[in-house]
């Protein structure tokens, strides 16, 4: 193994161990998205009627469409909350002694952010297996074919995450976050109800909705998990991981980023 | 304390990191973690992994005199036990310049006697050169090699004895950076 692969490791290793011992991160992680599927998509089942959208080749349950959203909610929320733990670590000092390490920040912020992605994943897929027993059950390829979506899309959501950390100076402005990105981000999208049922209500919210990166994030994963692959969604969760994650490396520089200048700055 | 090395460099600063081992005023320990897991971790940041890894921890953690608390909670350890902790994984990659970053600051007088205890036998042992932010004029011994800096300029560099004269140092101290002011 190279330094690069140890240090990689060393850092995805503490991200698990740490997830492993915060039981209830888990357990709140889970509840949260099957809250949403055992009770509001079942009152909503009868009300919401869903034509053959793609990619299903056939009229669906409301739980079977809502799915892949909540998937998309496991990424969201674990996005912020390593918004919320780079925070912590800047407060508590141990970004510190993150940065102080020979590799470069890009690598450092990368590999932690990564980590982050794979210990969603995992719970995404753990709430896949739940969703199965109660009857939701995507062709056997999809949970194959998923995981590099739903990669992706957890990095999108993780680089958002870091970037909107770098802009947090302290743990108790993180309530904002709450208000101001996740909550809309995750309404104002096509996780709970299809875009052209939203076109019916307002073209304006629909025209909203559409440019939510939160959006294709989603509908690559819903995709992604009946084996098909929506191009769009691909190349705007692509786009914006890449501009979500270059902010988020300028803005940890403290030479160049929101730091500089500032005392304290940087960490 | 004497200074070796010169090994800062703004055009490569991952070498001069590589080369530097850091102790921050604040705690910088993952208190969810042991601290074998600590350690490991810090070794997995300087690129050592696995029997290098656990070799190189098992002699740090020897050199403070913490190796009955590897499977210990970070959160567990007392004060002094901590900045002990975080000297050795300072030390994990072998650098050549320990920098301590008010060190002692938050100790009681037992864990601050300990800490720089430890560090003059580092310094001593190991030929460790270190480089020590410090408030607290105890800790400065004649002999060490004290530059004193005030609002970021050099007021006086060379042996802690020597720039006191007859009185303490702390009055030397006052004296110069009174005249700065």
């Amino acid at each position: 193994m190279t330094g690069w692969t140890i240090a990689l490791g060393g850092i995805a290793t503490r991200e698990f161990l740490r997830f492993a011992k915060q039981r209830e991160r888990f357990i709140a992680a889970l509840v949260r998205p099957l809250v949403w599927l055992f009770i509001f998509a079942a009152g909503f089942r009868s009300v919401l009627g869903l034509s053959i959208t793609p990619p299903y080749k056939t009229y669906v349950l409301y739980e079977v469409y809502v799915t892949p959203g909540l998937c998309g909610m496991i990424l969201l929320f674990s996005g912020m909350q390593s918004s919320l733990s780079m925070v912590y670590d800047r407060e508590t000092g141990a970004m510190r002694s993150l940065l102080v390490s020979p590799y470069p920040r890009w690598f450092l912020l990368g590999a932690k952010l990564l980590s982050a992605v794979l210990v969603a994943v995992a719970q995404v897929y753990a709430f896949l297996l739940i969703a199965y027993a109660w009857g939701i059950r995507p062709p056997a390829l999809g949970y194959l074919t998923v995981l590099p979506a739903l990669v992706l899309a957890g990095l999108m959501l993780g680089s958002l995450g870091l970037l909107i950390s770098s802009a947090i100076r302290q743990l108790e402005n993180f309530a904002g976050v709450m208000n101001f990105v996740i909550f809309p981000m995750f309404f104002a999208s096509s996780a709970l109800y299809p875009l052209w049922r939203m076109r019916e209500s307002s073209v304006l919210l629909y025209q909203i909705c559409s440019f939510n990166p939160f959006t294709h994030a989603v509908e690559l994963v819903r995709f992604a998990l009946y084996g098909q692959l929506d191009p769009l969604s691909l190349a705007v969760t692509l786009g914006c991981t890449v501009v979500f994650f270059g902010g988020t490396v300028f803005m940890y520089d403290p030479a160049k980023g929101l730091w500089r200048g500032r005392k304290g700055g940087g960490s | 304390m004497p200074v070796s090395t010169p090994v800062a460099s703004r055009r490569q600063p991952s070498q001069a990191l590589a080369r530097l081992g850091v102790v921050f005023q604040s705690r910088a320990l993952d208190s969810d973690l042991t601290l074998q897991q600590n350690l490991a971790y810090h070794a997995a940041l300087h690129g050592i992994g696995g029997r290098a890894a656990r070799a190189r921890i098992a002699e740090v953690l020897a050199l403070v005199e913490l190796s009955d608390k590897a499977g210990v909670k970070a959160a567990t350890l007392s004060g002094g036990q901590q900045r002990r902790a975080e000297i050795a994984r300072a030390l994990l990659h072998r650098p050549q310049l320990l920098l301590l970053d008010e060190a002692t600051a938050g100790l009681d007088l037992r864990a601050r006697h300990e800490v720089s205890a430890l560090v003059r036998r580092l310094i001593a042992e190991e030929g460790v050169s270190t480089l020590w932010a410090t408030h607290i004029f105890e800790e400065i011994e004649p002999t060490d090699h004290v530059v004193v800096l005030h609002r970021g300029a050099v007021l006086a560099d060379g042996q802690a004895g020597a720039l006191a004269g007859e009185g303490p140092l702390s009055a030397a101290f006052l004296r110069l950076t009174g005249a700065a002011a």
